[in-house]
């Protein structure tokens, strides 16, 4: 019969582990669950459920650090940040609307597992970059403690990054430190309208060049620009390249200008303040411009420069898309064909870079890897690393691929 | 000298002969190094304290030859120190006496600068500065800056997770790696990332960097490159009392600021400094803050001013900023140079590199302050405040009988304070040899376990850099153990449906 195990604290979690590990049976690992449509399903009898690791353990904002239970909701750590005007500077993304979950429920734990970072990804790092230390069950049914609370810390090795990205397969996180940041004062977006995507791309890799500290960076074709809640993107009639600063009001100010000349020669350009700012990055943060109806949704990481490239490799794939991260990061809707997502992972490849198929219907992701697929030798030693965390692969098996990653 | 060893290998050490001859059929001419006076420029990195030859040193060039050298010393159950530059300060590349070292110094070339993608690949060998004077002309920098970063090299940067005076505002090398390749002790080569920001599947990169060179030996390194700022200005500012320049930093947070590098100093630093280099610091305070701020010239001015009224609140005795670039040099020199300052005020000294939360410096100088007059021993400290990693001067002298081994007792008790108050035993110089035997202050037995096992998933004959980081060696079949309860379901009072 199948299980939905509750654990209340990180030793109970660990005993669910270890009952698992006895039964020889495996367990899917849910926070919120706003992202269990992103990945393959897992092949596992029973669930894990963590909502009740929540609340938030430890939060001095003069130590830059926040310290919260896994299953902690987003929505409650951004509102303490933000009494104290602080953030995560990775802005990360909430794709629960995207992946058919309801807004604002995704967890700590999640957006940390899945490794999801939003625009300002290109100024401030990932998700990855930000988390500090963790407490976790290995699938040995073992509590492990990895990292630290400081931002400096080269103490054995940096297993927190490990777990980041690792969609729990690894272990599960019942307690997390995350290094905060300020939150800027003021934030302006330089748009210049009518760009095709290389001279979008040339004109963010000179805006990413200069001195400019320049936070988000991303080009929507005139057809995505149009479905934007901003009525100056989305009235346009036009593609637009966005350039965000933040900071200082002074300093915005100043660097608003230099930005505007920067591009003066490449377009009709316009300017939004803060609260629209907001809202058109909040946008391309959760992925909101793909079509309600898109069939499949793919993100792929390529180097920045490639980002028209890639646009224009895309195309066969008959999809749309928009640039963000410089160029560095693309997002696509197209058809949910075997044909079409080689399309798409063929042009990731070609580029350097990879593709990840964010959402889909089952039928194609049981045709299609959903993580883009490694070469022989680096699939081979991460499935020995995943051996060493989860030797029985109880943990999500599957749901990062049937072999190597989901091992069983 | 408390640190010991593993036991060398008897067998490997009586076959060298035909091990170093196989070795210079990989490596030929003067890329293998096994004459006495040769191995003795290798005989130590940057902790002189402990010193051994190794059996050889091996200079390779090529991807290939390191990888026919690993795979060559995993056959013959030899193992394997990689090195850079020696500069580490943990004893990561100290060599074993039944082991090669495997010296990265000829990997030296930049292999591309590509401004498009703002990321430079590198061999390892490289230096840390060179990346940044490659790219300087065209307006670019490598951020991480370590103190040593004349000499030291990008891979022991990757193995060490170097940072310097610049992480809390630009992070240190993990966030600024975007890509390597790594040779197998299997001698298998394997690709890791590359230009994109993310890399896919499992984060192996992030793995690899601070490992200490216990997972593979780094061929090739893609770093970021960053526009350098247009405007950069510091403040020098003084205090009469340690707590009021803790409570600065404080502020300076709190209000929203995080500086380009925000460095401490305590009086006998001071002091130290300024007698080597007159660099025109107050000597009548207690602790003494360097404050750099860097971006658009208008926020720069901007937050100068800010900062200089949070100094004034937190009674600051001194306060100067920069009016131009040789005077912000100058700020800097006596910081830069407090190491060799303080070499010359006694014949030893030995650095320590702990990470504290900011919030308990004060009260961690104290304590520090008791632990020194309790070993008696001096204590000078430069500190990297804005990020809470401490970098304590132990001042000794090795020619004393037993100073050395107080000195390591006082280490050891000062990285336990770090520990006690919510800190990590390492900031930036690793743990090498030199605090491996203090891992058990900060994790379980358990969790050092759990890390092996990854060590295990790399390298299953444990053959490269051991004894290094993990005070207790165990084998990979005795980690991959496991003991199975069958029980009942958990907390059955629970509602589970």
């Amino acid at each position: 019969m199948s299980q939905t195990l509750r654990p209340a604290s990180a030793e109970e979690t660990r005993q669910a582990v270890a009952w698992a590990l006895g039964e020889e049976t495996a367990l899917e690992i849910v926070g919120a669950g706003t992202k269990r449509a992103f990945g393959h399903a897992v092949a596992a009898g029973h669930r894990l459920e963590l909502a009740a690791l929540s609340g938030i353990v430890d939060y001095e904002p003069a130590e830059l650090v926040l310290t919260a239970h896994a299953a902690t909701p987003m929505a409650e750590i951004e509102a303490a940040l933000a009494r104290s005007r602080q953030q995560f500077a990775f802005e990360p993304p909430d794709l629960g609307p995207l992946l058919g979950a309801p807004a604002e429920h995704a967890t700590l734990g999640g957006v940390l597992a899945a490794n999801l970072s939003g625009p300002r990804r290109i100024l401030a790092g990932a998700a990855r970059d930000h988390a500090l230390g963790l407490v976790m069950v290995s699938g040995r049914a073992e509590l492990v403690k990895a990292g630290g609370k400081v931002v400096k810390n080269v103490t054995g090795y940096d297993v927190t990054k490990l777990i980041c990205g690792s969609w729990g397969t690894l272990g599960v996180m019942t307690e997390v430190s995350v290094k905060v940041l300020p939150a800027p004062e003021r934030t302006r977006t330089v748009l210049v309208a009518g760009l095709e995507p290389s001279a979008a791309v040339a004109c963010m890799g000179r805006a990413l060049s200069s001195a400019n500290e320049v936070s988000g960076a991303a080009y929507l074709p005139a057809a995505v620009a149009a479905r934007s809640a901003v009525s100056y993107v989305a009235s346009a009639g036009a593609a637009i390249t966005a350039l965000r600063i933040e900071g200082p009001p002074i300093s915005v100010g100043a660097r608003n200008e230099a930005l505007r000349a920067l591009c003066a020669g490449d377009g009709e350009i316009e300017e939004l303040h803060s609260h629209n700012s907001a809202t058109f990055w909040r946008e391309l943060r959760d992925a909101a411009p793909v079509p309600a109806d898109a069939a499949a949704v793919w993100r792929l990481s390529v180097p920045p420069a490639a980002g028209a490239g890639v646009l224009a490799a895309l195309e066969p794939s008959e999809g749309e898309g928009w640039l963000d991260w410089g160029g560095g990061l693309v997002w696509w809707s197209c058809p949910a064909t075997a044909a079409a997502s080689a399309v798409v992972r063929d042009a990731a490849q070609a580029s350097g870079g990879h593709a990840t198929l964010v959402r889909a219907p089952d039928a194609l992701k049981a045709e299609v890897a959903v993580f883009h697929p490694q070469p022989a030798g680096r699939a081979a030693l991460s499935r020995r690393v995943r051996e060493g965390f989860d030797p029985r692969g109880i943990l999500n098996p599957g749901r990062m691929g049937p072999d190597p990653l989901g091992t069983d | 000298m408390s640190i010991a060893m593993p036991a060398p290998d008897a067998d490997v050490i009586a076959r060298r002969d035909g091990f170093i001859t196989a070795l210079g059929a990989i490596v030929p001419g003067e890329g293998v190094i096994a004459d006495e006076k040769g191995l003795r420029t290798y005989e130590c990195d940057g902790l002189a304290a402990y010193r051994a030859l190794p059996l050889a040193v091996v200079l390779p060039e090529t991807v290939a030859q390191v990888s026919a050298v690993m795979a060559l010393a995993g056959e013959h159950n030899v193992k394997v120190v990689p090195r850079g530059s020696g500069t580490g300060l943990s004893g990561g590349a100290l060599p074993l006496t039944d082991g090669i070292v495997l010296g990265l110094g000829k990997f030296n070339r930049i292999l591309e600068i590509d401004y498009a993608n703002r990321c430079v690949t590198v061999q390892p060998g490289v230096s840390n500065l060179a990346i940044s004077q490659a790219v300087s002309a065209a307006g670019f920098y490598y951020a991480p800056d370590p103190s040593s970063q004349i000499a030291c090299s990008i891979g022991g940067n990757v193995a060490e997770n170097s940072g310097g005076v610049h992480c809390l505002k630009y992070g240190v090398t993990t966030n600024n790696l975007l890509g390597l390749e790594m040779v197998l002790m299997s001698g298998e080569v394997i690709r890791l990332g590359g230009k994109q920001f993310d890399s896919d599947g499992y984060d192996l990169l992030g793995i690899l960097t601070g490992s200490e060179g216990l997972l593979g030996v780094v061929t090739e390194v893609t770093v970021r490159i960053l526009p350098k700022p247009s405007s950069v200005q510091a403040l020098l500012l003084g205090f009469g009392d340690v707590v009021d320049a803790g409570d600065c930093v404080a502020r300076i947070i709190a209000a929203g600021i995080i500086p380009a590098g925000l460095e401490m100093m305590d009086k006998p630093a001071v002091k130290a400094a300024e007698d080597y280099c007159h660099a025109g610091y107050p000597l009548d305070v207690e602790a003494l803050l360097i404050c750099e701020l860097d971006g658009p010239a208008a926020e720069v001015s901007e937050l100068v001013d800010r900062v200089e009224a949070i100094a004034r609140e937190s009674r600051a005795t001194t306060l100067r900023r920069s009016q131009s670039e040789e005077e912000r040099a100058r700020f800097w020199l006596g910081r830069k140079s407090a190491f060799p300052a303080v070499g010359r005020i006694s014949p030893d000294y030995y650095c320590i590199d702990g990470t504290i939360p900011r919030g308990k410096l004060a009260h961690v100088l104290a304590r520090m302050r008791e632990l020194s007059a309790h070993h008696g021993l001096g204590v000078v400290n430069v500190f990297h405040a804005g990020d809470g990693n401490l970098h304590p001067l132990i001042l000794y002298d090795a020619a004393r009988e037993g100073d050395l081994q107080k000195t390591e007792a006082l280490a050891g008790d000062i990285l336990r304070l770090c520990v006690e108050v919510g800190g990590v035993l390492s900031g930036e110089h690793g743990i090498g040899i030199e605090k491996r035997d203090l891992m058990g202050a900060m994790f379980t037995e358990g969790d050092l376990k759990q890390q092996q096992r990854i060590k295990c998933a790399f390298d299953p004959a444990g053959l490269l850099n051991p004894g290094k980081v993990f005070p207790v060696l165990h084998r990979c079949a005795e980690l991959g153990a496991m003991h199975v309860h069958h029980g009942k379901l958990p907390f059955p009072d629970l509602p589970r449906f």
